[in-house]
Order: structure tokens, then sequence, then C-alpha cells
């Protein structure tokens, strides 16, 4: 039984019981091509319109997008363009989020080409229409780590994923910056891709920098990729910092920011091995540069900062103060170049990055973060999406993720911008409830959620402005008068949905 | 009281721009565009109203630029146009 | 004392915010001749409508020599503002024929003594008249350096270290001592170097100046750390406040902490450091 022949009916038995076939190795025909060549006809290459047709895309499916190039984003236009020219319709866009640049997409709204949007926020154009009632189905609003929950979960099923990527090889081996000399973009973390890379049911990669293999390190791996598309551009990296985020020299953002800085650095939190986050927003990403100070002269290093990442945070992480940075999203230039060439800079997915329901997500091992919002009520919600004239104007982001885990949530906003109050009665839009908010800071003063007697002795203590949030609402209504109440029709034109599933408010139209 | 074109004010956030115009109908014509109309729409007219009431002017066509400013930013800009269009100032010489 | 352009409804309406000890509104060089007329009203309402707190609130008027000063003392006097800043003051009678036409506008509002005056000097015959200026008038709260116009008038022009204002600077203290009134120094206008301008604020506090003006909020915190007092110096002087309220008790005359004798400079220093404290957020009034 020596010969390959002679064992041949032993292995027809083996297989029998194994349920297979005998495999005839003689028939594989073996590749000469040199492999340099061969990647360059890999089964996955395709045009646009080839990977669209190959994915199986019907009339009726979910199309998914990621924000990572926010206002420079050219992917969903590209991509929801040739679908309307393609003759799609009535798809669901579920986009990780949507902003100015998106306004293209109302006419394909009007045409029926998208009949459905799931988002983290809109703003511009787009935002006016769908509040005046653009849409049949409402918009369906969730948090990052919400997203992540819904899409692990199956509640939010991906048929078709479009995501943009600044390098990747013909295997799809792709990521949020190129180590090629033909690097066209950056945006550093494809955190909020990243779902989206491994629970849809097809994946289609849009590069604008398509590599030799293998493309590592990298984001998304070949594994979960199906089809490799190479187009001019995904993306304009100069405008990643545009939006919602900027370095301000606003006198009133810096007040806010040694402000917070000052709530941080009394309130308990501060000691060495914190963690820390900040949100968008001029005065809460100033924040940053005024505990740097009493971090070195107290000797105090923190463990990691998460969330957007910024170039404060890298300068902090590089000179040594800041031991990791944990990167969903990179809020600048300075941080997507940081996180390609920096080890102790990692990225992660939207689910490890704030999902309830991920016990490893770094929300929970967070100890401070600092937000900006909207408006801010008496009870301490907060609304960080509809405009105080009714129109979404915003994001969710993980504004309620990162407020109900973290051990310490600050919330800084201006008492007023121009005539528009943000301490309020009550909130146009629930997006953070109260119970998760700790401190709100104010030009006019410091309010203490009453959960948090002993923070609010703290600050005190420290010789901080500490006063009633009522007082603060008070305040605003004694310099602008008391607004009318909004036009709100009876239609609804979003739904927010709370990060465990369920729904939190709804948002009517605004009636002209 | 005889008015002349006028106007008062500037475009800036916090500001309001007035123009004010003589109307050969009687009342007050006020139109406005406003940053906050949904919220403060009334009130901003009911302060142009009064301030050009309480200078004596009670016909004329106003059209307000607003960029949120508040009560005492609004009532000096009209006062403002109304002591331009008139020649009357509320300051003795 | 931080200056806000009497023609920019967006920034007086919250200058207070960010804690100056006073907030100057002006009316004179920041505001066009064509705009003198909408920035006077602009004043008046905002002192009349925008609650400022404890902040002292200062007018700069224009000169009476010009058509706009008499009006704009007209209005600000009748908004009830804090004190009236006189821009290149150069003579003592200066000071009276504004102080007349406060007194005027307060005796038809029935609220005689109520405004006080500060006079900016911003040239050599300013300087050379300092002292009489100082003392022109029981209305007057302090004497101000301008420097720009003092420059020029002296045919020089600013530089970093100051050498051209020293006298100016020297002479302006000088007078508000003996004249019992404040001494405040002249702007630094290039907001973007912090260390130039900390320097001069060190330089213009050993020289003894009561105050600095500022154009920008975020100058407010280099003038209140240089202006505050140590940690030390404040237990000393609340040592030296405490036994002093003891040593009244007790109607003792002669006081003495730690062995040494304390007598009046040393009250009245210790008393202008908690001042200082409690200007600077330090301490609260109400821990005194």
């Amino acid at each position: 039984m020596s010969s390959i022949t002679q064992r041949a009916p032993l292995a027809e038995k083996a297989a029998e019981k194994l349920n297979k076939k005998v495999s005839h190795p003689e028939t594989i025909v073996k590749d000469p091509t040199p492999r340099m060549e061969l990647q360059k006809e890999s089964p996955k290459l395709a045009t646009l319109d080839e990977a669209i047709r190959r994915s199986g895309l019907k009339d009726g499916m979910t199309i998914s997008f990621h924000h990572h190039f926010r206002g420079g984003d050219k992917v969903v236009n590209l991509v929801v363009g040739r679908l309307a020219e393609m003759g799609f319709k009535d798809l669901h866009l579920a986009a990780s989020s949507l902003s100015d640049v998106h306004a293209p997409l109302i006419k394909h709204i009007e045409n029926g080409v998208i009949t459905r949007i799931s988002t983290s926020g809109l703003r511009g154009q787009l935002a006016d229409r769908i509040s005046r009632g653009l849409m049949q189905e409402p918009v369906i609003f969730r948090s990052h780590g919400g997203r992540g929950s819904a899409i692990a979960s199956g509640d939010l099923h991906i048929d078709v994923a479009f995501l943009g990527a600044s390098s990747s090889d013909p295997l799809g081996n792709a990521c949020g910056y190129s180590r090629s000399e033909n690097a066209k973009s950056i945006c550093g973390s494809l955190g909020y891709a990243l779902p989206d890379a491994q629970y849809a049911d097809k994946v289609v990669v849009l590069t604008d920098d398509l590599v030799a293999y293998p493309n590592t390190p990298c984001s998304i791996s070949e594994r979960q990729v199906d089809y490799v598309v190479e187009i001019d551009s995904v993306g304009d990296s100069s405008k990643i910092s545009s939006g919602a985020i900027r370095d301000s020299k606003n006198p009133r953002d810096i007040l806010l920011a040694q402000k917070a800085a000052k709530v941080i650095i009394n309130s308990g939190y501060f000691k060495d091995g914190f963690s820390i986050q900040t949100g968008t927003g001029g005065a809460s990403l100033a924040a940053v540069k005024y505990i740097r100070q009493s971090m070195i002269d107290r000797g105090i290093k923190a463990s990691f900062a998460l969330g957007g990442i910024t170039a404060h945070m890298v300068k902090l992480h590089e000179e040594g103060l800041i031991e990791r940075l944990i990167d969903v999203q990179s809020f600048d230039k300075v941080a997507a170049e940081s996180l390609k060439t920096d080890m102790m800079h990692k990225e992660v997915s939207a689910n490890e990055y704030a999902s309830a329901d991920e016990p490893g997500s770094a929300v929970h091992y967070l100890d401070i973060v600092i937000l900006s919002a909207l408006e801010v009520d008496v009870n301490f919600n907060v609304n960080v999406l509809v405009g105080s004239d009714g129109i979404i104007r915003g994001a969710i982001g993980g504004h309620p993720d990162t407020a109900a885990d973290s051990a310490l949530s600050i919330i800084v906003c201006p008492l007023l911008r121009g005539r528009i109050p943000c301490v309020v009665d009550e909130v146009t839009t629930l997006i953070t409830p109260g119970s998760s908010v700790d401190v709100i800071v104010t030009e006019y003063g410091i309010a203490v959620n009453p959960r948090r007697p002993e923070l609010a002795e703290r600050l005190r203590a420290a010789g901080l402005d500490v006063t009633e949030i009522t007082a603060l609402r008070d305040k605003a209504l004694s310099v602008i008068g008391t607004p009318a109440p909004l036009p709100f029709g009876d239609r609804v034109v979003g739904v927010v949905m709370n990060r465990d599933g369920n729904v939190l408010d709804v948002i009517r139209n605004i009636a002209d | 009281m005889q008015l002349k074109e006028s106007f008062a004010g500037t475009l800036e956030s916090g500001d309001i721009h007035i123009r004010l115009l003589p109307s050969d109908k009687p009342g007050l014509t006020i139109n406005l565009e406003s940053s906050v109309a949904y919220q403060f729409g009334d009130q901003i007219r009911r302060v142009i109203t009064e301030s050009l009431t309480d200078f004596g002017i009670d016909s004329a066509e106003v059209n307000a630029t607003d960029k949120g400013a508040l009560d005492c930013t609004i009532r000096a800009r009209v006062t403002a146009a109304a002591v331009r269009a008139t020649g009357k100032d509320v300051w003795a010489d | 004392m931080m200056f806000v352009p009497g023609n920019n409804p967006g920034m007086m309406a919250d200058a207070h915010i960010y804690g100056p000890d006073s907030i100057m509104l002006d009316l004179e060089d920041s505001v066009t001749l064509a705009e003198k007329d909408t920035a006077r009203l602009l004043v008046y309402n905002a002192l009349k409508s925008v609650d400022y707190g404890d902040t002292e609130m200062v007018v700069r008027i224009n000169p009476l020599n010009t058509p706009y000063g008499k009006k704009d003392i007209e209005a600000v006097v009748k908004a009830g503002v804090d004190v009236i800043r006189m821009p290149k003051t150069e003579t003592a009678e200066e000071v009276v024929e504004v102080e007349r036409e406060i007194e005027r506008v307060e005796r038809e509002l029935g609220c005689v003594g109520r405004t006080q005056i500060m006079a900016a000097i911003e040239s050599a015959l300013g300087i050379c008249n300092a002292y009489a200026i100082a003392t022109a008038s029981p209305r007057m709260m302090g004497i101000a350096l301008g420097a720009e116009d003092y420059c020029a008038n002296l045919k020089t022009q600013r530089t970093p270290d100051g050498d051209e204002l020293r006298l100016a600077r020297e002479t302006i203290v000088v007078a508000a001592r003996a004249a019992g009134i404040a001494a405040l120094d002249t702007v630094y206008s290039n907001l973007d170097d912090m260390e130039t301008f900390r320097k001069e604020v060190e330089y213009i506090h050993r020289l003894g100046f009561d105050g600095k003006s500022i154009i920008n909020p975020r100058q407010i915190e280099v003038v209140n750390e240089v202006f505050a007092p140590t940690e030390k110096a404040i237990e000393k002087a609340r040592t030296i406040l405490a036994a002093i309220r003891e040593a009244e008790k007790k109607g003792s005359g002669v006081i003495a902490v730690n062995g040494k004798m304390v007598d009046r400079p040393v009250v009245i220093r210790a008393q202008r450091t908690i001042d200082l404290a409690i200007a600077s957020g330090i301490l609260k009034e109400e821990d005194v």
C-alpha cells in the first residue's frame, strides 16, 4: 500500500465518509506569469459600472458610505450619480454621516433614486430641504456607536458598501493613507468604514491610488473586499478639517476652552493615567491646549486620547504627555499622517470606539470627554442635531456614546450665539439624555448636574463660577427676550435612535 | 414728518441694517429679513415700530436685514436711521 | 481696562464675560466721522440695556472742540456711565470744561456728581501738565497714557523696550499718586507677541501703575497674572489685616506682627494686596 494508486480505494472510502470527492491535482494548471503582472489582472479589479452590476445591487437595497473625507468627500456623489444614470430606484442610503457637500443628493431624492437615508448627521441644503419635508420616509439618525451596533446586530443590513480609500492594492487591502509616490489623498483612520467592510454583503473599495500588493499595513483586509475600483479622486484632503472643526482664535471660544480646562483640572479625574476625548467645536478642541501646562507642571500623563484625533492631541502625544492615541476618525491632516507613521496611534472601528454592546469599546474606559452642543436644557439634555430654528444642522457623532460611558462628560457651549440661546427650557430635539451629562460650561457660568454634588463641591472649592442651570437659562432670556415657538408641521422627517437601538425622539418638519 | 431715504447699521453678526424710505401710505411697512425670524420676528418688528413711533415717525417703509441683533442694538440703529432721515437729532447741539 | 469699539454691537453685547475690571466703549479713534452718530446711539442703548454686572463702564468721548464731544457727554451721562474718559487731554481747563458739561446734564437728570472723569494724556504738553490735570476736578479718578499720539507728538516711535515712554510713564504714576487717583498704562497692540506684552506689563507693574489698557480679551490673563499677588504675599497681608482688626477691637494703638512693627504704609500695602487678589479672582470677597 505504498503507492498513490494503491491507496486510491482507501482515499475513495475516506472521501465518502467525509462526504467529499477525491481531488485530482493533475488537472491544476500552474500560472507562470510574473506576479507583478498577475496582480494587475486581479479578478476584483473592475470599473464602477462593472462593480455595481456584479455586486447584485437591486432596487430597494441598502448602500453604504463612510464620511472620513468630511466636506471633501467625492465618493457619495460619484456613486449615487452613477446609480441614478444606471436607472436604480428606491435605494436606502446608509452613510456614517453626510455634510454640505452632499447637496446633489436632493435631485436623486426628488427622482426617487434615494428614498431612505440613515446617517449620523445632515448639514447644508440637503438638511434644509429634508427639514422642510423633502422625503416621504423619515431619516434615521444614529450615533457612531449606535450605527456600529445596528450593523453588527442586523438592524442596519447593508447590501453593498462603497468605501473610499486613499490606497488599495488590487486585492482590496485598503487604508486611509498611501505610502506610494502617487498618493493623492489622505484621511487617516477608516474607523467608520470598518463595520461596513465587515458586515456588508458586498464591499466595493474605491481608491485614487491603486498600489502594488501587498498594501500593508492596511485598515480594510482583502478578505472583506469584493471589488476594487480605481477612480480619479476619492476626496479632497484639505477639507477634512473644514466644517465642524476649527482651531479658534475667537476670544469667546478661548474663554470657554480655558474654563473647560479648569473644570478638568479640578474635577478629581485629572490624575496620572487618565484618558480623554474632545468633540468637535472650537472650544472643546482648544481645551486640550490649556490642560497641557498643568500636565507638565504636575507630572501627569494620559494613558490614551480617544476619538476624533486632532493635531493638538498628536502634539501632546509626541511630547510624551499622552501615551496612546485611539483613532476612529482623523480630524486633520496632522492626525492622519500620525496614524500612518506612529505605532502607538491606533485605528479602531466604530464598534471598538463607542458601541454600547461592545464591552471592550474604548468609551467604556474613558475618564473625561469634552463635547459641544447646539442646545442644553435645564434637565441637562443636549441637542447637537437640530438648530434652534428647527432645521437640521449637525450630527449626533459620538456625543451620546461618549457622554454615557465616560466617567465625566463636560459640555462646552456659549450661552448665546448672537440672539440664539443655548441653555433653554427644553431642547428642540433630544440627542444626549441629561442622565449622562455632568457639567455644562458657558461664558456666564458653570452648571453641574445635581446627580454629581461631589463634583460641584470640587469645582466650587477651586473658585470656579458654579451656578444653577436655571440661572443660566434666566440669564439668556434676560439678554435676548423670550423666543416664539417654532412653526413645526405634523410630519416626522427624522427619527433619532438611541444607542441601544430603541427610538429616542423624532424630528418634525418645519412649516414655512 | 418729512423723510428722506436713509440707512444705518451693518450686516455684521449681532447687528441689524435699517433702510428707511418715505412712504405715501399712512402707517409703517416693515420688510424684515432675519436669521432669527422664526423666534424673534415679531419682537424685532415691535422694537422697530416702537422706536419710530417714539421718534414721531408714523409713516415710512422700513427694510431691515437682521443678523441676530439685540433689542438695544435695533433701537439704536432705527433711531440713527430716523435721525438721518429727518435731520432732527435726539441730542442737543 | 478693555477697549471696545463703540460701533461694534456684537463685541459690546458681551465684553464683560472676559472679566476685565473695566470696559471702555470707544466713540473716538475707532469710530469713523461718518458713524459718530450711530456709534453714540449704540453706546447709549448698550449702557442702558446690557447688564455689565460689576464691571466699571467707561466711555471715551470725542474732544469738546469737535462737533461730537458735547453730544457724546449728554448721551453717556443720560445712559448712566461710570466714567467719561477724555482723549488727548493737555490742560486742566479742558477737564473743567468737560466737568461743566457733565454737570449740566446731571443737573437736568437730578444726579449731580454721579459721573467720574479719567483723562488720557497723549502729548508732551499733557505730560508737563499731568499733576494739574490730575487735580483739576474732584471727579478725576485716574489718568492714563496714550502712547501712540504721545510718540507722534514727541517725534519718535514706540520700541519694544519703551525707552521713549519712560518719562511719560513715571510722570503719570507720580502725578496720579500725588493726586490720590489711579494711573493706567497705554495699550500694546501686537496680539501675537504675548511675550513682549508680558514684559511690558511686568515693567509698568514695577513702575507703580494700577492697571493696563488692553485691546483684546486674550490679553486679560497676562495682566491678571502679573498684577496678582503671590500666595505668600496674600497670607502675609491677611495676617497683618487680622492683627489690625484685633488691635482695633482692643483699642490698642501699636501693632506688631511676628515681632515687627506694623505702620500705616504696611497696612495700606496689605489692603492693596487683598484688593488685587480679589480683582485677580484668587480670593473671593466673602473669604476676606
